[in-house]
């Protein structure tokens, strides 16, 4: 590989004979930056590392580009989620059950205020129904401050701390209105509340703290044990690799839901949360990594004929020192991309284990625990807004798709 | 080809029976069993439970035996079609589970038949249209089809049905036809119901088979057969369907064998979030209630079937495809 600059003065005469080369890897690059000239382009392709190439690759891939972005911010909202959320996941106030979401204005009256703010929710009794009903109290708005004084949190559990990205000041009460018969709640529910009035906005981002993490963990664990299992298989063939492919085949023609509730449901009730968490990851992880193994066993059966692997063993080199220098290096951003791959559908998993009960359960906070609420058709049909982890997960799981789809491109763009 | 049927149901014998074993390893492996639990739950509610009676309770199902022996009968009744007693419904297990297997079946089935008609249409429509705007409109909506767990496409449609038209889509018959045995009418009930769960397990699928359709046929068009049929003046609807498609179609056959387990996982959280009367409901209650013989015979038989499925979709794809017969 050329990756060390100071061979670059070779490639005035290399970059000529190897029009090929230039070619086949220009065709790639060329759209990346079309100022260069031809021979600064050559050059630039000659001594590239293989990162930088899957690089360049990469981010020809608009909807891989997008993906990233999201990817990165749900990932960042998971780790300041204590800061960003504007209240404490389990604050409740019952009198706000199902209080419908609250939309951040900046007009009141038609006039632009400088500062966007909500209007205050009232209950009234619908005559109709009989019902209690949210409104909104268009005579009493709260501005949005930032960085305001709220529940107090302790950041990562380590850093006490009561400031909150968002929250409401205090509130401006309309001259023309007069006294409000009653005082409208002071809250800012971006997104509703649950049936305890807690904060659908906060518990949301503080779910995505365990379902974004579980599909990371768990897919790590399946990378060990793919990569593990899948190298011996691949490397050393024979009874052991037909031992290796039978069990993958007979796990994967379980189907995995009804196994995977079994094993979660056979998870002991006295378990602390904590552990309940490990083990939904470990059972997740137990079908997933078959998908890994597959794909490590093929690139060691493919690699273990090319030539430079020949030369390695020829030159003296040990087992251990061509598996770790010469093959791993040679696919591993290409496992990279499969892991990502792998991520969306652990974390649908689950969502869907968590929904059905199986799975974590409250006090903690998934996006699947949240979905448990929707469950019920009539609290659906009262509170919309129950639905939306689910679009969060779509927009998880849609995101990360497009990034490994990219991130595989970039890696093996034969494959 | 009979030879090649014979081998693969030869090694269906040890696939199923490890499947059998570790069905009732797992229902073993939670600490204590529906007796116990039982018990746990009549104390509960302040009643005195003689120790006689627990003794009666745990030699009645047999749970006195060790785990091994358990199993062993368990397996020998259940190659006879006796597949052990429910505790939680004091009914023999085979009462219970055939009528429901079997519309698991079904709904399977017809999310199968969704799937490969939106996935052949769409897919084609797709490859020839490329780039056009409905490719894109399809596109996105395939994406969004792959990445929506198939229960939150079942709660949307039940909210939107409930809220908007007013109708209700949970469950497989009215009202009137639950308890009725089986008729013309009752089926002709089934089926108007049958749309909505199969247009939710199948979308996943059918997203996912329009984008192969779609590759594969974008493949194919490029090919230099189809620009001669084109340079003689073939029409063009009959170029496509003529080659083009039929050689696009194989990976249909061939994703069958993994479609079926992925449909029947799916209609599994489905079915318990529509209420349908298949084994989703009840597999998750006997699991939450340790009612150990109904949940393996329920693993068992749903693997059984995705066994079964694999196997009709390899002997259609060696059917298809001469070189996967020879060397197999």
């Amino acid at each position: 590989m050329s990756a060390d600059p100071s061979l670059s003065g070779q490639t005035q005469t290399a970059s000529e004979t190897s029009a090929a080369t230039g070619d086949l890897l220009g065709a790639d690059v060329v759209d990346a930056d079309t100022y260069l000239s031809v021979e600064e382009e050559e050059e630039r392709i000659y001594i590239a590392t293989p990162l930088q190439m899957m690089w360049w690759r990469f981010i020809k891939h608009k909807m891989a580009i997008v993906g990233a972005i999201v990817v990165i911010i749900l990932y960042l909202i998971a780790i300041f989620a204590e800061v960003l959320a504007p209240y404490n996941p389990e604050t409740y106030e019952v009198a706000l059950t199902y209080a419908p979401p609250q939309r951040v204005h900046f007009f009141h009256n038609g006039e632009f205020q400088g500062a966007p703010f909500v209007y205050g929710l009232t209950q009234a009794r619908n005559p109709d129904t009989l019902r209690m009903e949210f409104q909104t109290d268009e005579t009493v708005r709260y501005p949005v401050r930032f960085w305001v004084e709220g529940d107090p949190y302790k950041l990562w559990g380590l850093i006490p701390n009561s400031r909150h990205l968002f929250g409401i000041g205090e509130p401006i009460y309309d001259a023309s209105a007069g006294e409000a018969a009653e005082a409208p709640f002071s809250t800012i529910f971006l997104l509703g509340a649950d049936k305890l009035g807690r904060d659908m906005f906060t518990r949301i981002i503080y779910g995505s703290r365990i379902s974004l993490s579980i599909g990371l963990i768990g897919v790590a664990l399946s990378f060990v044990f793919g990569v593990v299992l899948g190298g011996i298989s691949g490397f050393y063939g024979g009874v052991i690799d037909v031992l290796i492919q039978r069990i993958i085949e007979f796990i994967r023609s379980v189907p995995s839901i009804p196994l995977w509730m079994a094993l979660s449901a056979s998870l002991p009730q006295d378990w602390s949360n904590i552990r309940v968490y490990f083990g939904i990851t470990i059972i997740l992880s137990l079908i997933g990594w078959t998908f890994l193994a597959r794909a490590v066993r093929g690139r060691f059966l493919s690699m273990r004929e090319e030539e430079f692997i020949l030369a390695a063993r020829f030159a003296g080199a040990g087992e251990m020192r061509i598996i770790l220098r010469h093959m791993v290096p040679s696919f591993f951003s290409h496992l990279i991309a499969s892991a990502t791959l792998a991520v969306p559908a652990m974390i649908l998993s689950e969502t869907s284990l968590s929904f059905l009960g199986l799975g974590l359960r409250p006090p903690t906070i998934s996006w699947g625990v949240l979905l448990q609420e929707s469950q019920n058709l009539r609290s659906v049909a009262l509170a919309p807004w129950l639905l939306l982890p689910g679009v969060f997960v779509i927009i998880t799981v849609l995101a990360l798709n497009f990034f490994g789809d990219g991130l595989r491109d970039a890696a093996d763009p034969y494959h | 080809m009979s030879s090649f049927i014979f081998r693969r149901l030869i090694l269906m014998v040890p696939t199923l029976f490890m499947i059998s074993l570790i069905s009732f390893i797992i229902i073993e492996l939670p600490p204590g069993d529906y007796v116990t639990s039982y018990i746990a739950n009549r104390m509960a509610m302040g009643d005195d439970v003689r120790q006689d009676e627990i003794d009666a309770l745990v030699i009645r199902y047999g749970l006195d035996q060790p785990a091994p022996v358990r199993y062993t009968k368990w397996l020998v009744n259940a190659l006879q079609g006796n597949f052990g007693f429910s505790f939680e419904w004091s009914l023999p297990v085979s009462d219970l589970i055939w009528e429901r297997l079997g519309l698991t079946v079904v709904v399977a089935f017809a999310a199968l038949i969704f799937s490969w008609i939106v996935g052949l249409v769409v897919g084609i429509f797709s490859a020839v249209y490329q780039y056009s705007l409905g490719d894109y409109i399809f596109t996105a909506l395939s994406f969004i089809g792959l990445g929506t767990p198939n229960f939150m496409l079942a709660l949307i449609m039940m909210w939107v049905a409930f809220a908007y038209f007013g109708t209700n889509i949970s469950g497989l018959f009215s009202p009137e036809f639950v308890d009725q045995p089986w008729s013309f009418a009752k089926f002709g009930d089934m089926l108007k119901h049958l749309w909505a769960p199969a247009i939710i397990v199948g979308t996943a699928g059918s997203a996912g088979l329009v984008r192969t359709m779609r590759a594969n046929l974008l493949d194919e068009l490029s090919k230099p057969y189809v620009e001669t049929g084109r340079a003689k003046g073939l029409n063009e609807t009959r170029l496509v369907f003529k080659y083009p498609t039929r050689v696009a179609l194989n990976p249909f056959v061939s994703t069958m064998g993994w479609a079926l387990p992925q449909l029947v996982s799916g209609s599994i959280i489905v079915s318990v979030v529509l209420s349908l009367p298949t084994t989703g409901p009840l597999l998750l209650r006997a699991l939450l209630t340790q009612d150990m013989y109904l949940a393996a015979s329920f693993l068992l038989m749903l693997s059984t079937l995705t066994i079964i499925g694999t196997l009709i979709s390899d002997i259609m794809l060696a059917l298809l495809d001469p070189r996967i017969r020879m060397g197999g």
